[in-house]
């Protein structure tokens, strides 16, 4: 199937559609995808890596699958990500840009609401990107079909820019989508925020 | 798939070697056997490394179930039991399938529509449970003939559903099924659907893949959702249910879960088409008529278009393999050329037609028939009679009153 159909920063709809309904297809081994088109995985990297500096609340979410340390890999990976959010703290501009890293600790539904201050939930994302003012985030150790949901959920009723980072097949309903993540494809991210540290344009308000 | 991958080379407690999958089903070598389809889904099951077998043993649609009671007596199978009724069964295939299983069952006509609640709710859930649904009446009189009424409710529960022609198509998508149902971008249940009766109760030679070898175990690792469990993160998901709430957010959060299960049944086109060589099979779509039929009427349209040949009105075909995903794109393409699109079908309200319908562009050149029903048989007469007729072609009366 043949697609128009961009996977852009919202707000998009109401209800926005799934990108594989729109016809945006998964990328396989070794690649990745921008905005729904496929790309080599190193070129969704980068971008990843661009978004990031050129965003004024450049955010990580790491989930269940990341945060406790049920196997050595996801220790592995934890530490990995820990990593590439200090790079990206080094890398950015403190004086308009803030990183931060905000966990999505379980999935269960929170209410009345959730701190956004602390942590964000799949089922209602977009109170904690709207409170902290994000402008870009990744999904990291989050299971399939709750990342999915969160980021369809944010690309309806917020303009933050979305990056997955995805330990099986990736995510269509993201901006950037690399699969089959690794602790080396974490560190490898941070090695690219290293590289194009000054070279990206900070954040639109602040380039004056 | 590196956990799987580790198990290739083994062997099970009886003996089988857990096989790439793709070698196994396509390079292997092949040994044709008389069957009837019951024994066709025994004997797939036998190499499927299946953890559980849930049985509603309603033997007269299909002994499937009984037989798949004797795989476990033999060892094949992990564990095996009955449910006091169809839906009994399929929330138990859910409860297994949660705990990280692969699963197996069987169901028919009114089991199905009894258990129908699980249906949603398992594709809800993400649960890559396999049911083989071997079609007959629903409606009271009841029949134990073949009638695929069931299929059209199954499609609208983000189900995957396949429709098998013959024993042969059984036999290779059971064991594809898993390999396609438990890809972590799709992870969905499979309705594996075959007109009963037809396909279970007749003999056929179905070539068979090497008895020693089997498919890989199931990873749960790879489920695109937690192992239910009800209290310890990082698993608690399903205690406060949206549906206890009333606010946007709830509504727009089970929206979006309901998106994000038919945005896997679109992902699961990629692998369908590498597992099942596309979604359709098509032949002759130069031709002015096209026949697109699914299960056992495309049998008999093939045998009808052999008829029309002989008295040289060529008619082409399109064998419609997955209704879940539906073959829009390749439907549309296949039919361009036709001036007629011919679909009969083994039902009374033809659910294959308008599917067909909201599909292709100039819908007025689909003729929705001949339709059979209530375990009826489809002569391949009645499709060329209805082939004619549609081409101003005089055809013999079928049915009279002697003379």
């Amino acid at each position: 199937m043949t697609t128009s159909y961009r996977v852009m920063p919202g707000p998009e709809h109401f209800l926005p559609p799934s990108a594989a309904s729109m016809g945006i297809r998964l990328p396989d081994p070794g690649q990745g995808h921008i905005h729904g088109s496929i790309v080599s995985e190193e070129e969704a990297l980068e971008e990843a890596a661009r978004q990031f500096l050129s965003a004024k609340v450049p955010t990580i979410f790491p989930g269940p699958l990341v945060l406790w340390a049920w196997n050595d890999k996801a220790a592995k990976k934890a530490k990995a990500i820990r990593h590439l959010y200090e790079t990206i703290k080094e890398c950015v501009d403190s004086s308009c840009q803030h990183a931060m890293l905000i966990p999505m600790p379980d999935y269960r539904p929170k209410y009345p609401k959730i701190n956004p201050e602390i942590e964000i939930n799949p089922n209602h994302p977009n109170l904690t990107i709207w409170h902290n003012k994000i402008d870009a985030c990744m999904f990291v150790g989050v299971h399939c079909h709750q990342a999915n949901l969160s980021l369809k959920i944010i690309r309806g009723g917020t303009n933050c820019y979305t990056i997955a980072m995805c330990a099986q097949a990736g995510h269509e309903d993201a901006m950037v989508s690399v699969r089959d993540a690794t602790a080396d494809k974490i560190i490898k991210l941070a090695d690219w925020v290293k590289k194009l540290k000054g070279s990206v344009a900070p954040p639109a308000e602040y380039s004056a | 798939m590196a956990a799987q991958a580790s198990f290739i080379g083994q062997k099970n407690k009886k003996e089988q070697v857990y096989t790439d999958p793709w070698h196994m089903m396509n390079e292997a070598p092949r040994t044709p056997s008389f069957f009837t389809g019951s024994e066709v889904i025994k004997e797939a099951v036998r190499r499927a490394s299946c953890d559980i077998m849930v049985a509603y043993p309603i033997t007269p649609q299909s002994e499937a179930a009984a037989l798949c009671g004797e795989l476990f007596a033999e060892g094949y199978i992990g564990d095996y039991f009955r449910g006091e009724s169809e839906f009994a069964v399929m929330s138990q295939c859910a409860g297994a399938a949660f705990g990280g299983a692969r699963v197996f069952t069987t169901t028919a006509g009114p089991g199905t529509m009894r258990a129908m609640e699980n249906f949603p709710m398992w594709a809800g859930a993400r649960l890559p449970i396999q049911m083989i649904v071997t079609c007959r009446g629903i409606n009271s009189p009841l029949s134990i003939q073949p009638d695929t009424l069931e299929i059209s409710y199954l499609m609208q529960t983000g189900m995957l559903v396949w429709h098998a022609e013959t024993a042969q198509d059984f036999y290779d998508w059971i064991l594809k099924g898993y390999m396609v149902s438990e890809e972590p971008d799709v992870h969905l249940p499979l309705a594996l659907c075959c007109d009963g009766f037809f396909v279970t109760h007749t003999k056929d030679m179905v070539d068979l893949t090497p008895v020693d070898m089997c498919l890989p175990p199931y990873d749960p690792y790879r489920s695109p959702v937690p192992c239910m469990d009800m209290e310890c993160p990082p698993v608690r998901m399903m205690r406060d249910p949206f549906v206890m709430k009333s606010n946007y957010i709830s509504y727009a959060t089970h929206a979006s879960w309901q998106q994000e299960v038919w945005a896997a049944v679109e992902r699961s086109r990629k692998h369908t088409i590498r597992w099942m060589d596309g979604l359709i099979d098509a032949d002759d779509t130069d031709a002015d008529v096209m026949v697109v039929a699914s299960g056992t009427a495309v049998s008999q349209s093939r045998e009808a278009i052999a008829m029309l040949e002989e008295e040289g009105i060529h008619v082409g075909l399109v064998k419609v393999k997955t209704l879940r995903p539906w073959p829009g794109e390749e439907i549309r393409e296949a039919t361009k050329h036709a001036k007629h699109i011919i679909v009969p079908e083994f039902n009374v309200i033809g659910w294959l037609a308008r599917e067909v319908s909201a599909t292709v562009p100039n819908n007025e050149r689909i003729h929705a028939g001949p339709h059979v029903c209530g375990g009826m048989t489809m002569p391949p007469e009645i499709i060329a009679a209805e082939i004619k007729t549609v081409l101003g072609v005089k055809a013999p009366s079928l049915a009279g009153r002697g003379g």
